[in-house]
């Protein structure tokens, strides 16, 4: 028997008991109402996805790439550090987008919350719901349906700022001339989304720069 | 920057186990250890950016530890001969020793206990327990290598059985 030992990893005892002890943490800090933020990830055909749910509705989808730490220090700071890892909270966001990815669900009837969006991003990633299952925009028609023709840059950078893509479809957004423009997620991301919407679907190539 | 709370459970969570374990009894250790981070993530927002989060956090185990320890002492003695028998009985053998090491560590005098506590799972320093219990860094220190003797011996003891004789 040595001191030392009790500073060592935890033993597969310990290991079982803390997952029990989160279990009952994040079921107490619920009825108490001090969690206000909850997250999970799901596993899904383009990769992990981080989920985050505040009290209002989901807050923030995040790809892998965009590095999930940094997700939630961002979160930390602009919501809350009230952050729990509490999957259960998200059971129904996640049942959506297994639909979504099995093809079964082509609309989300999901509560937002869009507080990490400026109002005029706002306005744009709400039409961007409008965008129906399978149809694409360019981003000079978005500007023209939310009344702003000539915020064609803007659109592109509330496309970019998307914090609940998938769910507000940005991915459903091009260039003018069919070429992919750009995706948080990385254009093979975008592609896969397109096609998996419609199947048919034929890609302009992006065209050759100079 | 503030850290999300995640972040501190995983962190810290088994450090404050092993804190509220090595004070009290299994299922009292349990009831602690989620108090502990229930308060704790309440209180969160309003903590100190530079604060020892680790420090902080041993202090509010301390203070749900005592508060079971003064509530429930007289029966406390018994439940941890108890929960000791249960854990030798169900514990693979590789968890023996560190469980072993903690029945010792409850059979030392409270201060000595906490004090060890602190240090050896919490992990604070002695100026740090010092502000746990309200004492000085001098009298942690010495009932730290107080306890540590002690332990040694009762060690010792344990290892040896016949040797005394």
């Amino acid at each position: 028997m040595n001191i030392d030992k009790v500073n060592s990893g935890p033993n597969a005892e310990e290991t079982t008991l803390l997952t029990q002890l989160h279990s009952r943490l994040e079921a107490e800090a619920e009825k108490s109402r001090l969690t206000d933020i909850s997250y999970r990830v799901l596993d899904t055909p383009i990769g992990k996805l981080l989920l985050a749910s505040t009290e209002s509705g989901l807050v923030r989808v995040a790809f892998e790439i965009e590095g999930y730490d940094h997700i939630l220090e961002s979160l930390a700071t602009k919501v809350s550090p009230r952050i729990l890892q509490a999957p259960a909270k998200l059971d129904g966001v996640a049942r959506q987008l297994d639909e979504y990815f099995a093809g079964t669900r082509h609309e989300f009837q999901l509560p937002l919350d869009l507080q990490l969006s400026t109002e005029f991003r706002r306005t744009v990633q709400l039409e961007l719901g409008q965008i129906g299952y399978g149809q694409t925009l360019s981003y000079a028609q978005v500007a023209e349906k939310i009344g702003k023709p000539k915020a064609v840059r803007a659109v592109g950078t509330a496309c970019a700022t998307n914090p609940l893509p998938i769910v507000l479809p940005c991915h459903r957004v091009l260039r003018t001339d069919g070429s992919l423009g750009g995706y948080l997620g990385g254009l093979p991301t975008k592609l896969q989304l397109l096609e998996l919407e419609n199947p048919q679907r034929q890609t302009q190539p992006d065209p050759v720069l100079f | 920057m503030k850290q999300p709370f995640e972040r501190v459970v995983q962190t810290h969570g088994l450090s404050v186990l092993r804190v509220c374990r090595a004070l009290l009894d299994e299922h009292r250790a349990q009831d602690a250890w989620s108090e502990t981070f229930l308060s704790a993530l309440k209180a969160y927002p309003q903590l100190d950016q530079e604060a020892n989060v680790q420090a902080w956090l041993v202090r509010i185990a301390h203070r749900k530890a005592i508060d079971e320890l003064r509530k429930h002492r007289p029966e406390i003695v018994q439940a941890e001969v108890d929960a000791g028998d249960d854990v030798h009985s169900e514990t693979p053998a590789q968890n023996l020793e560190n469980l072993e090491l903690w029945q010792v560590v409850k059979t030392l005098p409270e201060k000595q206990r906490l004090v060890i506590a602190y240090r050896y799972l919490g992990g604070l320093s002695y100026a740090q327990i010092a502000e746990v219990l309200s004492g000085t860094p001098e009298a942690a220190r010495r009932a730290a290598a107080d306890g540590i003797k002690n332990l040694r011996s009762k060690l010792d003891e344990a290892q040896a059985p016949g040797a005394k004789r």
